[in-house]
């Protein structure tokens, strides 16, 4: 198993580092997301060397992405990062905190390299979902493998079952986009899955392309059927 | 000199900040003095390394880097010179002020301590060839130039969240740089 991207959120507050870190690992329980918020004395600010610490713990060997939250932060984040033995190993994103962790931790558990985490970071945001690669229109794609499937979980592809959904996709050699109505999303992001707002009772069309395609309809499938573990 | 201003700078970063700029700058300068007390170091460029270090690690606030770096450079451009003449101060502060700006990225009317320190550099003529007089000269400039930010909306930091109700008040971090620039010059001419 190679290692996955580490992630470190330096926040002002201890509490707010600490929260962004627990919503991040439930979506991507296998990440190691190190908060690091507040002063030495338990006060509001940063602290330049527990984020040195926690750059060094948070490299498992594939380099870590670090989020923010204000500016000073960034600054000491930033410190932190060239005075490492190789910079290069850290990227300091300028994301939106919340959704920058949760999208970086579920690519991060999807085995994705420093560069893509640290993109999928830096394209999640709140109000629109994260970009779907340039594709070709669905009925243009072929060879694909589709699927109608209805999610019979009463909350539908929200945020656990979208998360859930993206790793089970990161696994396998197969490019895979959702659509519900008029909306598509890569699999892959669990944001844009959120923004499709599936609801439970629905159906999703799954269509997958490349080696993995089969297998990869057949676990969404499962996924449903189970009802997301819900 | 930073202990006497802590209320001060609390004052002006309540107004537009988040009131900690006093706090954070007393507990950097405090942990600064401590540490020279304890280990005096032998050159003035480890004097300068080692105040960077100590306010980058206990200062928790943005002046913990930006005066971290501005100390970094300072230090890198004296080198291990024993003693500092006039240029090697001056370029000392440019350094500094190149750290700031690569740090921060702020430029000169954003309301931020680049305000105070670009008019100081400027000022730190070495014309009259003292360190005295090149630093008044600079302390002098610095507090010019944080008066300058009262009327400024801030584009940087804390306060421009503000928007336009950041106008008004003088930003805590020029008037911090001011005043380190003015205990600079009083120990210049102590000496």
């Amino acid at each position: 198993m190679t290692a996955r991207v580490g992630l470190v959120v330096v926040s002002h507050s201890d509490m707010l580092a600490n929260g962004v870190a627990e919503l991040a690992t439930q979506m991507a329980p296998d990440t190691t997301v190190i908060p690091v918020g507040g002063t030495e004395e338990g006060g509001l600010g940063t602290d330049y060397n527990a984020v040195v610490e926690a750059l060094t713990d948070a490299d498992a060997g594939a380099g870590v992405v670090v989020l923010y939250d204000l500016g000073s932060a960034k600054m000491t984040a930033e410190m932190a990062v060239e005075s490492a033995d190789d910079p290069t190993r850290y990227a300091v994103v300028d994301a939106p905190l919340v959704e920058g962790a949760v999208a970086a931790a579920v690519a991060a558990q999807g085995g994705a390299t420093l560069a893509d985490v640290a993109t999928t970071a830096e394209g999640a945001s709140g109000e629109t979902p994260a970009p779907t690669p340039q594709r070709p229109a669905l009925h243009l794609v072929p060879d694909a493998t589709t699927a109608e499937v209805l999610l019979t979980n009463e909350v539908g592809l929200h945020a656990r079952p979208a998360a859930l959904l993206a790793r089970t996709v990161a696994e396998l050699d197969a490019d895979v986009t959702i659509r519900y109505g008029t909306e598509e999303a890569n699999a892959a992001s669990v944001l844009a899955l959120m923004g499709l707002s599936a609801p439970g009772g629905k159906s999703i069309t799954v269509v997958a392309t490349g080696k993995d395609a089969a297998e990869a309809v057949r676990r969404i499938e499962e996924l449903a059927e189970r009802g997301f573990d819900d | 000199m930073i202990q006497d201003h802590r209320d001060e700078l609390v004052r002006l970063d309540q107004a537009i900040g988040d009131a900690d700029h006093g706090e954070n700058m007393k507990r950097g300068f405090t942990a600064v003095v401590a540490r020279l007390d304890a280990e005096p170091p032998d050159t003035p460029g480890k004097v300068l390394k080692l105040v960077a270090t100590t306010l980058i690690s206990t200062v928790g606030g943005a002046a913990g880097p930006l005066y971290g770096t501005a100390f970094l450079r300072a230090a890198s451009a004296v080198g291990d010179a024993s003693e500092l003449d006039c240029d090697t101060v001056a370029r000392a502060l440019q350094a500094a002020l190149d750290g700031v700006i690569a740090r921060g990225k702020a430029a000169v009317g954003d309301k931020t301590m680049v305000d105070a320190l670009t008019p100081a550099v400027a000022a730190a003529s070495c014309a009259e060839g003292t360190v005295a007089a090149a630093l008044a000269a600079a302390a002098d400039a610095a507090a010019e130039g944080a008066n300058s930010t009262v009327p400024m909306v801030a584009r940087k930091g804390r306060a421009s969240y503000l928007g336009e109700r950041s106008a008004g008040h003088m930003d805590p971090g020029s008037r911090s740089t001011a005043l380190l620039l003015r205990s600079f010059a009083d120990t210049a001419a102590k000496s």
